[in-house]
């Protein structure tokens, strides 16, 4: 899509980006951000740029598991990392087939959380959507592992699980924007979600504690 | 199109109605999976990235533009001003015969109106490279005094009829004050408010068989066409606009300067090129809500029956364009009074152009009228709700017209029914929480509702399947879903036989995503030419290859509508948690009762309304534009300082409603898209108000603002707080 040659400058680089289980050979000009990067060279724009300033959320992605700002991050420090966007966290194919002519989205399998946004309505014009999901997916992981957030009561280590609890989302969402102000249902989807998680996994999965 | 055969698959059982039925978004998978591809998505060859400077002045001209040494730098392919872009108009009639925005004419001559002005455009084949090139081009200013300073003090404020008229008045105020009781006479302010749609504003140009094509987010595809043609003066049917998915728009999303310089540069290169705000750029060129500053009067008998309602309010403009924010207009509907008066006044400054932000007028007008009415009931004694439903008028109070539909007695009783107003104590700083202070408040709410002409298509399929053509936009509001239910409930078919494309300018003239009129305008296109397919197809038609289209217009028929005062209703009802410690405010519950039409899907009106409802929490508690009266430039001009709601902030709201058809419409509709929003910011203000005992009368309610009410006399000391606090004006 570039018609100039990158690389006959010296601020470009030559790269390998991991991104949702595919190896992908790019030279990027070393200012290009992993969403540009993504957005521009890898046409996956399901990854959003709301502010491009760390600010709004929009652009959240997962890097080796936990959520990261891909705005925030230069796509040449991004080599090596396991990058997994909005159209990698459902199963193969969820977010495949995707181009201006395709209606469905893909046919592939969604992920709880995914599946929960669209039943409990979380969100209205979607933009911060796969900011949300991405988010959602984390944090839930997150809170299972332990981590305390700044409403949690207990933090002490040897404390047991706390609840999910709709302030614990609320919480530990507050980075993605929602402009739209579907924070009502987004947080009904990632505690039912949540809560699904827990019935499926067995009492010595996903805790930390 | 011809009729011979029986049709193989002719629609004949109707299955139960789709209508107020529950339905998930039809683009949903899209939008969850990142499928769903918004303008900037869109992939094309050979595409070129524009990135626009703006003026680092706030009023002066541009003395030199020294664009050689961006010309040199990697990847730059052209860079455009005044001295070589493009000639466009901007004096031609958009939407509703009011003037385009005057960024339409970016790049015509060495004027700089406002700081944040489109000053050049650098193109380059990467977006880094544009940006790159933006930074470093100088431009040199001929700066001039400016003035940006906005008071409702100011002398040089002068009345302007916007889309209602400027002053309505009926009665004698003066007389009418002095034969009355009680009297409340106080001053309110909003600030600048931005919309701040999460997807920041883009636009794609390219040239094909001689045909312009553009990919724009926008709230209207067929009224950006209509415009981008009348500005760059081609022929009508040569310029086509597509917007299938928008990240949001609340009013800010028409033709801007993003439109005109991609077109610029794409007729200069012959290549696609893309141009996109910043965020921070979306805060000078996207429009914004002028701050309002607003005088309200009240006069009542002892009983609260309103004597006077007198409601002025002031508001600022550019010195380029004449628009205002009536947000007096809200008294026109809601009260009666022997004397009413409501006007509009504006101030011309050097700044940016304001433009309709979700409830254009309403919004900041219902926070100043429905905090005196919240002030006048304290005054007489009476419970607010009360005194609302004293005052609930039986016609249009000036226009004398019937009311289509007021159920706003309804909201309140059921409102306070499940919010269990019944219980409070109505004296102020009486119930606590540990060491947050707790009150609850109350405010009406009304939206107008209405119907624009607009053109829609409908094609049955021989394979059973029907397609809707209408130039639509869905902006989030779920417009996609709701227009396919009502077209399969026309139809008589279930709604996934129905395919709905919106979006394109190639489906015909259709009103916008605004005003709340989407879903009510382009239903009322759709039905009829829905209604005449089913028609036709009951008479067993065969279905042609390339299927059966029926069209519309729905002008003849709108315009058939007899006068009436149309409008939605709701009452807002919240429950605050103040900490006198810290001034912080929490926004404990909410509940919105609502008047608003017939609901065609519930699942994503409710969702609707209660965005409009986190709009309310985010105006009474967060947003703020800050301007800088020295540079006229704003302060922190990004979505860290400036405040939206977050998730934290919106514990919980529920919105529902009445049963409330609209009468003379062919469904029912209202609009859920704007009232939402409106009375909100005031139930909170009075909510806290009941909770600290101190009435704010300045948005939004910032701790600071909350410590200075608590540190007068070591509290709060009931009336005398309301003579003016440290730091703040007079009136506040
Ligand atoms: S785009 Fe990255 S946080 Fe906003
Ligand atoms: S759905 Fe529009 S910003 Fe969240």
């Amino acid at each position: 899509m570039i018609t100039s040659d990158p690389t006959a400058s010296q601020t470009a680089g030559a790269i390998i980006l991991h991104v949702n289980g595919e190896k992908h050979a790019l030279t990027v000009d070393h200012r290009t951000t992993l969403l540009d990067a993504l957005r521009e060279r890898l046409d996956l724009t399901g990854t959003k740029k709301g502010c491009d300033h760390g600010q709004c959320g929009a652009c959240t992605l997962l890097v080796d598991g936990r959520r990261s700002l891909a705005c925030l991050q230069l796509a040449v420090a991004a080599e090596g990392r396991e990058i997994t966007t909005i159209e990698g966290v459902g199963g193969s194919g969820a977010g495949q087939g995707a181009g201006p002519g395709s209606e469905s989205g893909g046919q592939g399998e969604l992920h709880p959380v995914q599946q929960a946004f669209l039943e409990f309505d979380g969100f209205q014009c979607g933009y911060c959507t796969p900011g949300q999901i991405c988010s959602a997916i984390a944090m839930i992981e997150e809170h299972a592992a332990g981590w305390p957030s700044a409403v949690t009561d207990d933090v002490h280590p040897e404390a047991a699980p706390q609840p999910l609890t709709p302030e614990e989302i609320r919480e530990r969402m507050s980075g993605n924007l929602c402009r739209c102000g579907a924070y009502m249902s987004i947080v009904q989807a990632v505690g039912y979600a949540a809560g699904a998680r827990h019935t499926h996994s067995g009492p010595d999965e996903g805790s930390a504690a | 199109m011809t009729s011979t055969v029986p049709a193989v698959t002719a629609p004949v059982t109707a299955p139960p109605t789709a209508l107020g039925t529950a339905r998930t978004r039809v683009e949903g998978r899209e939008k969850i999976t990142g499928a769903a591809r918004y303008t900037g998505d869109i992939p094309l060859t050979s595409l070129a990235h524009g990135s626009l400077v703006l003026s680092t002045i706030a009023r002066g001209r541009i003395r030199a533009v020294d664009d050689a040494a961006v010309r040199a730098m990697p990847g730059v392919v052209a860079v455009l001003h005044h001295l070589n872009a493009p000639r466009v108009r901007g004096d031609y009639p958009s939407i509703m015969g009011m003037a385009p925005d005057p960024t339409v004419r970016a790049f015509q001559d060495d004027r700089v109106p406002h700081w944040g002005w489109p000053v050049a455009l650098v193109v380059a084949e990467t977006p880094e490279q544009a940006r790159a090139g933006a930074d470093a081009l100088v431009v040199a200013y001929e700066a001039e005094p400016h003035d940006t300073d906005f008071s409702g003090e100011r002398t040089d404020a002068f009345a302007l009829d916007g889309v209602v008229p400027a002053t309505l008045a009926k009665g004698d105020e003066e007389a009418e004050l002095a034969a009355s009781a009680v009297v409340v006479d106080a001053s309110y302010t909003t600030p600048e408010e931005h919309h701040n749609p999460m997807e920041p504003h883009a636009a794609t140009a390219y040239w094909q068989d001689g045909r312009l094509e553009v990919l724009d987010s926008n709230q209207g595809a067929s009224w950006t066409a209509e415009d981008l043609a009348k500005a760059f003066e081609l022929e009508p049917g040569t310029v086509r606009v597509r917007s299938e998915h928008v990240g949001g728009g609340f009013g800010s999303k028409s033709v801007r300067v993003h439109q005109i310089a991609a077109v610029m540069a794409a007729t200069e290169l012959q290549r696609p090129v893309r141009v996109a705000m910043t965020r921070r750029q979306m805060f000078s060129l996207a429009g914004y809500r002028s701050p309002t500053d607003q005088r309200v009067r009240l006069g009542a008998d002892p009983d609260g029956r309103l004597r006077v309602l007198s409601h002025g309010s002031v508001s600022q403009t550019s010195s380029v364009y004449a628009f205002v924010e009536p947000a007096a207009a809200a008294g026109r509907v809601l009260y009666d009074a022997a004397a009413h008066r409501t006007s509009a006044q504006v101030v011309s400054l050097d700044v940016p152009t304001p433009t309709s932000m979700r409830a254009p007028g309403m919004a900041p007008g219902s926070f100043a009228l429905e905090s005196a009415l919240d002030e006048l009931a304290e005054r007489c004694g009476l419970d607010p709700i009360e005194l609302r439903l004293r005052n609930e008028p039986s016609a249009g109070p000036l226009s004398g017209l019937p009311f289509a539909g007021r159920n706003l007695r309804a909201c309140f009783e059921e409102g306070a029914r499940r919010f269990g107003w019944a219980d409070r104590d109505p004296r102020p700083r009486v119930r606590r929480d540990g060491r947050w202070l707790l009150g609850t408040g109350t405010a009406a709410a009304t939206f107008h509702a209405f119907a624009v002409p607009s053109t829609a298509a409908v094609t049955a399929w021989a394979d059973g399947t029907f397609t809707v053509r209408i130039a639509a936009a869905d902006i989030g509001t779920g417009a996609r879903t709701a227009l396919q239910i009502v077209a399969a409930d026309a139809l008589r078919v279930a709604p996934e036989r129905v395919q709905v494309r919106i979006g394109d300018s190639e489906f015909g003239p259709a009103w916008l995503a605004g005003g709340s009129a989407g879903t009510s305008s382009w239903a009322w296109a759709i039905t009829p030419a829905a209604g005449e397919l089913r028609e036709r197809l009951a008479l067993g038609v065969d279905i042609p290859a390339d299927g059966l289209t029926v069209r519309s217009d729905s002008t003849t028929a709108l315009a058939g509508q007899e006068p009436a005062e149309r409008h939605s209703y709701g009452a807002q009802f919240a429950e605050v948690a103040v900490d006198p410690g810290t001034g912080e405010v929490r926004v404990r519950r909410m509940l919105g009762m609502f008047a608003a039409g017939r609901i065609v899907n519930p699942l994503t009106a409710r969702n609707q309304l209660v965005g409009g409802m986190v709009w309310g929490i985010s105006m009474a508690l967060h947003e703020e534009a800050v301007r800088d009266v020295r540079s006229g430039s704003l302060v922190g001009a990004d979505l860290a300082g400036y405040h939206v709601a977050s998730h934290a902030d919106v514990a919980h709201i529920e919105a529902d409603w009445v049963d409330d058809p609209m009468p003379g419409d062919p469904i029912g509709i209202k609009g859920v898209g704007e009232i939402g929003v409106v009375g909100a910011a005031a139930a909170i203000a009075n909510a806290v108000r009941h909770a600290t005992g101190v009435r704010h009368r300045r948005l939004p309610i910032r701790p600071d603002r909350v410590l200075c009410g608590e540190s007068v006399d070591g509290g709060p000391a009931g009336e005398s707080l309301e003579r003016g606090l440290p730091g703040e004006s007079p009136d506040a």
